[in-house]
């Protein structure tokens, strides 16, 4: 792998089945590349906690996928209501999300703490009333 | 102990890849909620629960989690079961309730990861 890869997935709003699918491909592809075990494992899952995120806090988005020799690098841009206090969302049990969306699962207030964790790197942007946008990076 | 373990340990029923019975089975989690599923990593862990959609089957994708136990006598929709299916992930069905179930599995020496 000498050149790097780039991949683009759209993520619908409020399409909770569907939510994950660009993490799964991403998974798959990753595989198919040879990447360590380790380095995927921590894509995938930073990866699809922000795909859960965009489908039940923000109106959907899209996802870019930069794969290079060195790093991986994901950024998830959404379309929601921005966050207000980020120091206040990184802590892990705070949540905003309501009983609906915990009844699926989540909303435990684990979704940008984890996505902290199995990251190298992680950058948010966030402008309230507009949309946030979240870089990871993973160091392959 | 493998899959198959889990699945008599259990008093189980297999929903779909039993022909993945002889994979080894090292940790396991207990949690209705997925995102504290993905707080910990684990090791050829099994993820009992009693949540029924789609998302428990991400989630144990994104893990590699090896099998996936259904407690209280859930039943995950057929969409569900097929999409497991696809992915060669093992699911098993048993009438326990949670704590029971984690403690069967306890029992015959199956731990919770790291912090054990």
């Amino acid at each position: 792998m000498s050149e790097s890869i780039h991949l683009t997935y759209e993520v619908s709003a409020d399409d909770f089945t569907r939510a994950g699918e660009a993490s799964s491909s991403v998974k798959r592809m990753l595989k198919q590349m040879g990447v360590s075990p380790e380095a995927i494992r921590k894509v995938a899952i930073a990866m699809y906690e922000g795909e859960i995120n965009m489908v039940i806090h923000a109106q959907g988005g899209h996802i870019d996928v930069e794969i290079s020799p060195e790093e991986i690098i994901m950024t998830l841009a959404d379309r929601g209501p921005g966050i207000k206090n980020i120091e206040q969302a990184m802590q892990a049990g705070f949540s905003t999300a309501p009983d609906n969306v915990r009844a699926l699962g989540f909303g435990a207030g684990m979704g940008l703490p984890n996505m902290k964790k199995y990251t190298d790197d992680m950058k948010i942007e966030t402008v309230i009333g507009v949309g946030t946008t979240v870089t990871m990076k993973v160091y392959i | 102990m493998t899959v198959n373990e889990v699945k008599d340990a259990l008093h189980g029923t297999y929903l779909c890849g039993e022909e993945h019975g002889e994979v080894e089975v090292h940790s396991a989690c207990g949690s209705d909620m997925m995102s504290d599923v993905l707080a910990f990593l684990k090791d050829q862990a099994v993820l009992l629960t009693g949540l029924c959609n789609p998302q428990v089957v991400r989630t144990a994708e994104m893990m590699d989690i090896v099998c996936i136990v259904f407690v209280r006598g859930k039943m995950p929709d057929q969409n569900i079961i097929e999409m497991a299916r696809e992915k060669g992930l093992p699911m098993i069905s048993t009438r326990h309730r949670m704590f029971s179930a984690c403690g069967l599995l306890y029992e015959k020496g199956l731990r919770g990861g790291a912090s054990d």
